[in-house]
């Protein structure tokens, strides 16, 4: 079974959180199509988080095709979202994690290696772009 | 969508002094509502007056299509958790089940004691000597057990360590994923709203400043900046909740009423917490403003 948590000082909201949570899930491998996702009040109450919050992030997995709510039996996980094999993220999660060690060697702080990956993603984007 | 709770010009005077003045808003039901304001900003006579413990001097209250009142048929579509928690402290669990049963028609006995037994909180021990948590842990459980259609909840967690208000409010989430429970909560702790809330209102120097679902508040409320300029513009086609000006730059807190024409600014959003203090800071300098006419005057 998926454990969801949540950050209060992302800058997501909760239900992107979730969201953002079972993509990487399925991305990783850690979620399969078949599984069931746990119910609302499961993660209502895990979390402290509103349920509607929770229905609401289920809802916009399931407009992307990525799960399916089945009527009184619970929401099962239908594909994995398109992106590379699970093997493939592993590679490059491993890559930016070595990356990340030479960046902190080199005295950039968290938030500043944040800021980096943002600002080089948003150049990178305006170049693909123009 | 039905209004559960409806409120409209509310207000209410001790003497001289109004506690709550022109309230109004509606909360649709199955919303999880946080009451926001700053102390004696009227969120406690506002509560009390939904329960029907205290009568408006103005406007009306609806609550579940009813004037709230004494009347057992209200009084069992309503729970309200006051701010002491109201708990017999020489009682034990058990005497406070009973009585809940003995007293509440549609009683949800195991409900009560299963929520109870999955905290491990003693049925047998007085509640005076069960912890702040645990104690606040048996009212939530008999206010819930009542089965009511909306539930009010004053500042229920601000005396509580951070686990047991996390626990509180994992049973309040988890009770309201299995019913159609409304619940209004008051609360300082601005960082449980983004969490446990999809309604907010506001309630500053005794006026409403705000009710809205939170989605709708986190899609209309940003953070403008700008090399400092004239911000009439701004003033004119949005709300302005708070201005700060260094000599070069200028930054404004704003509720948009549409899209920022001006390509000057630059537009970033806000989280719940900076929405809310926004408006809790512009409440305190308009009370300033008045006391120092009242002054000058």
């Amino acid at each position: 079974m998926l454990m969801f948590h949540l950050a209060s000082r992302s800058s997501l909201p909760p239900y992107a959180q979730l969201v953002e949570q079972v993509r990487q899930a399925l991305l990783t491998g850690i979620l399969r199509p078949g599984d069931r996702l746990p119910t609302v009040k499961e993660v209502a109450g895990a979390l402290a988080v509103n349920p509607n919050t929770v229905s609401k992030a289920y809802r916009d997995l399931e407009r992307e095709g990525l799960v399916e709510g089945r009527q009184g039996v619970g929401t099962f996980v239908v594909r994995r979202p398109d992106g590379p094999p699970p093997m493939v993220q592993a590679q490059l999660a491993k890559g930016l994690n070595t990356w990340i060690g030479k960046a902190r060697t080199a005295g950039l702080s968290d938030p500043d290696i944040e800021s980096m990956l943002r600002s080089t993603l948003r150049a990178s984007r305006d170049e693909a772009i123009a | 969508m039905t209004a559960a709770v409806q409120v409209a010009g509310l207000g209410k005077r001790y003497g001289k002094k109004w506690a709550l003045q022109d309230a109004t808003f509606d909360l649709p039901a199955g919303r999880v509502c946080g009451l926001v304001g700053a102390n004696g900003a009227g969120k406690t006579t506002l509560l009390r007056m939904l329960a029907g413990l205290s009568k408006p001097t103005a406007g009306s209250a609806i609550v579940e299509g009813r004037v709230p009142g004494d009347e057992v048929d209200f009084l069992s579509e309503v729970g309200y958790l006051a701010q002491e928690v109201p708990l017999y402290v020489r009682w034990t669990a058990e005497d406070h089940l009973r009585m809940g049963a003995a007293l509440n028609p549609g009683w949800d006995d195991k409900g009560a004691r299963d929520r109870l037994e999955s905290l491990g909180i003693p049925f047998d021990q007085r509640v005076g000597t069960l912890s702040g948590g645990q104690r606040a842990q048996v009212a939530l459980a008999i206010a819930l057990s009542k089965k009511p259609s909306v539930l009010l909840l004053d500042e229920p967690v601000a005396a509580l360590d951070p686990l047991a208000r996390r626990d509180f409010l994992s049973t309040l989430t988890e009770a309201v994923a299995d019913t159609d429970l409304t619940v209004i909560l008051s609360t300082h702790l601005v960082s449980d709203l983004e969490r446990v809330c999809d309604h907010l209102v506001v309630l500053d120097a005794a006026h409403t400043m705000l009710a809205e679902g939170v989605d709708e508040v986190m899609a209309t409320h940003r953070l403008l900046t700008a090399a400092r300029r004239d911000i009439r513009d701004l003033e004119r086609d949005h709300t302005v909740l708070r201005v700060e000006q260094t000599p070069r730059q200028v930054s404004v807190w704003v509720k948009l009423e549409g899209p920022v024409h001006d390509p000057l600014w630059q537009v970033s959003e806000l989280g719940l917490e900076d929405i809310v203090l926004a408006y809790l800071d512009r409440g305190r300098r308009a009370a300033g403003r008045a006391t120092l006419q009242e002054v000058t005057a």
